[in-house]
């Protein structure tokens, strides 16, 4: 089995030269940006709410133990279920035995990415369940048997003329390429699901501690069909989420409408606190929230990469990623990708196997700049890297580290390796770029830099 | 019982080692406002920004004089559609603008069909709150009929009263903490405009699941 370093080499090696897939991205990038960023100005201080976004997030993360609880048991008041599970698989088994004891037939679910996370639609599928996910992008990429491409745009590789080949594959419903009418399509297909479903799955956005509620973020209003119309409700959510009050959601509801999509307010902001209660015309018979820990105490326990649990997902690091909009979302092969996922999928999915996601990053610091919590991104890659060498270094870097050391620490050899280096240089050049160049794995896409002709201690002595 | 131990032990566990410091603790609710995008305190104002956001959203704002009036707009809104059946739940403006429209009227009482509220061609339901800062509409599952009912049906009407009007968000959510407060409705919803989507090429179409069209009556 190929290991996923060498696996995200090949891909990465595969889709940064490929130009139809840079031309869909940074058509899909330019829209946000310019969106973005007028919303941004709509804000009095976007700084000042950046700050604000992050000591609440700081408070929610550093005091997760006293906000779980009262989230908890604010919700179990009203007539919902909780279930705890600690790993991937006991929340799989979680949510197995409702649909068993509901003898459910068909599930619908709204966009979550902890159920990515834990991979549910595959082993339900296996099981012999019928589930549909309903988010349009989402839906797309089911049809395709492909995981999503972006935490917010699960779509935004394909185009309108992929998108109808895929209609007419796999539902062999012909459609025009417009996007009204393939939306339509989606529109009249899962309709009938939702009418039929015995069973909704959502995610959240956010858990509001004070009062016991989760909060679902949604442009389509599929995610509140989902926790209309089936008799059972289950909502998987992170034991991060949680947010202390409800007016928080005040400043996070804009801030990641701003973030995820340009927007002001996303179409639906939409809290539960329970089942129907008695009072109501529908909604649930029984609502369960499935909280998921998955390897997220093992973040909480780093103290110095802890800020990284107050991500909201909202894809803005993904955004402005040079590697992720050069390498693509599927390079990846995590369920968060871009900066934010190489700072945590070490964490839940183990360093030894993930830090090479660290190591894909310039460094530039767009990520940081950029998140509305203010997680520290790309000083997390460092911490990773630091992390990933301590704990395995490679060969490769130990001998060259090994025989840098020496030569970088007596001048006269330092002197005499730029020297040399500059007539090998010049010999390198008649062989630039072709299959026996030394330099090939890099000169074959790029120009190499060549040395400088002088080195400052030379100038410094011309100029005396 | 036993994971939801090994949760907390591991949390607990986890926070023993403090994090870098970050001052200030919880922002207050005037710390939001100084941040967030800008609300005049005149109403007239508010309401000039509701109507602008609304235009941009896509909502259409109708403003009618009193019940007759409401009724009488309500029925052309019936013609240019061509509605065939509404859905609407008991409430003060609600019910009998929609028996008004000599239409049949499903009302979502509990246990209502909701096949049936799929065959409908608009759920009339009223809100809680207009947000002027964002353009929004707020409902609740006690206040406008259910969970379905504002958005299963392809047209969404709410009524309002124009002295539902609110400044901004956190007044918005103040109002749901004094109004609600221990008591919450099982589902409390902002909605910003008809459903929309951008999932394909991220060119917006609207009525993606919820409602294509959405329309509010002021009163």
């Amino acid at each position: 089995m190929t290991s996923p370093a060498s696996q995200f080499t090949t891909d990465a090696g595969r889709v940064a030269p490929d130009l139809r897939h840079r031309g869909i991205i940074q058509a899909a990038m330019g829209k946000y940006e310019t969106v973005r960023d007028q919303r941004k100005k709509w804000f009095q201080d976007w700084e000042g709410a950046r700050n604000l976004a992050a000591r609440t997030k700081f408070e929610a993360v550093n005091h997760l133990d006293r906000y779980l609880e009262e989230f908890v048991s604010k919700l179990e008041a009203r007539g919902t279920k909780v279930h705890w599970a600690s790993t991937s698989a006991q929340a799989r088994e979680i949510i197995f035995s409702i649909l068993r004891e509901k003898d459910a037939k068909v599930v619908v679910k709204s966009k979550a990415m902890t159920s990515e996370e834990i991979h549910l639609n595959a082993a339900m599928a296996e099981a012999g369940y019928e589930v549909v996910e309903s988010d349009l992008g989402e839906f797309i990429v089911q049809l395709r048997e492909e995981a999503p491409y972006h935490l917010v745009f699960p779509a935004m590789h394909l185009t309108r003329g992929d998108i109808k080949e895929t209609f007419e594959d796999k539902l062999h419903i012909t459609s025009s390429d417009n996007p009204e009418d393939l939306t339509m399509v989606a529109r009249r297909v899962l309709r009938e699901k939702y009418l039929q479903a015995d069973v909704g799955i959502t995610g959240a956005n956010f858990a509001v501690a004070e009062t016991g509620m989760i909060s679902i973020t949604e442009n389509e209003g599929n995610a509140r069909l989902t926790a209309a119309l089936p008799k059972t409700m289950i909502t998987l959510v992170g034991i991060e989420k949680v947010l202390p009050r409800i007016t928080d959601l005040a400043l996070f509801l804009p801030m990641l409408a701003v973030m995820g999509t340009g927007q002001a307010l996303t179409c639906y902001n939409t809290m539960y606190g329970g089942p129907r209660q008695a009072d109501e015309a529908d909604g649930p018979e029984e609502f369960h929230v499935v909280l998921l820990d998955n390897h997220r105490t093992s973040l909480l326990a780093d103290a110095e990469q802890r800020d990284a649990l107050g991500c909201i997902r909202c894809g803005a690091c993904l955004n402005v990623c040079p590697i992720f909009k050069n390498i693509g979302g599927h390079t990846y092969s995590t369920t968060y990708g871009g900066p934010i996922g190489s700072v945590i999928t070490p964490h839940l999915r183990g360093l030894t196997q993930w830090k090479h996601l660290s190591d894909a990053s310039s460094l530039c610091g767009a990520c940081t700049e950029t998140c509305p919590v203010k997680i520290d991104l790309h000083h997390h890659l460092l911490q990773n890297r630091r992390n990933g060498a301590k704990l395995k270094p490679s060969l490769f870097q130990k001998t060259a580290f090994k025989l840098f050391a020496p030569v970088a620490n007596v001048r006269v050899l330092w002197s005499l390796t730029t020297q040399l280096s500059r007539i090998g240089m010049k010999v390198r050049g008649l062989v630039n770029g072709s299959i026996i160049d030394p330099a090939h794995a890099w000169t074959k896409t790029r120009e190499l830099p060549p040395i400088a002709p002088q080195s400052f201690r030379e100038w410094w002595k011309e100029r005396q | 019982m036993n994971e939801r131990e090994n949760i907390f032990k591991r949390i607990r566990e986890a926070l023993k080692a403090p994090a870098h410091s970050l001052a200030g603790g919880l922002p207050t609710v005037a710390e939001q406002r100084g941040v967030m995008p800008a609300v005049s305190s005149e109403h007239e104002a508010q309401m000039a920004l509701f109507h602008a956001n609304s235009a941009e959203l896509r909502a259409h704002i109708v403003l009618v004089a009193d019940m007759r009036d409401l009724e009488t707009k309500m029925a052309a809104l019936r013609d240019e559609e061509g509605w065939k059946k509404v859905a609407a739940h008991v409430g003060d403006l609600s019910i009998t603008t929609a028996q008004s429209l000599g239409l049949p009227v499903l009302i979502t009482h509990p246990g209502f069909d909701k096949e049936e509220l799929a065959t409908c061609d608009a759920g009339i339901t009223e809100c809680d709150a207009l947000v002027a800062q964002t353009g929004s509409v707020l409902v609740t599952s006690r206040s406008a009929g259910g969970r379905a009912l504002s958005c299963l049906p392809p047209h969404h009407v709410i009524i309002a009263r124009r002295e539902q009007l609110v400044a901004d968000l956190p007044t918005a959510f103040e109002q749901l903490v004094q109004k609600y407060g221990g008591n919450y409705p099982s589902m409390i919803s902002f909605i910003t405009g008809p459903s929309r989507t951008g999932d394909i090429e991220r060119i917006l179409v609207l009525g993606a699941h919820g409602p294509k069209h959405l329309t509010i009556f002021m009163v």
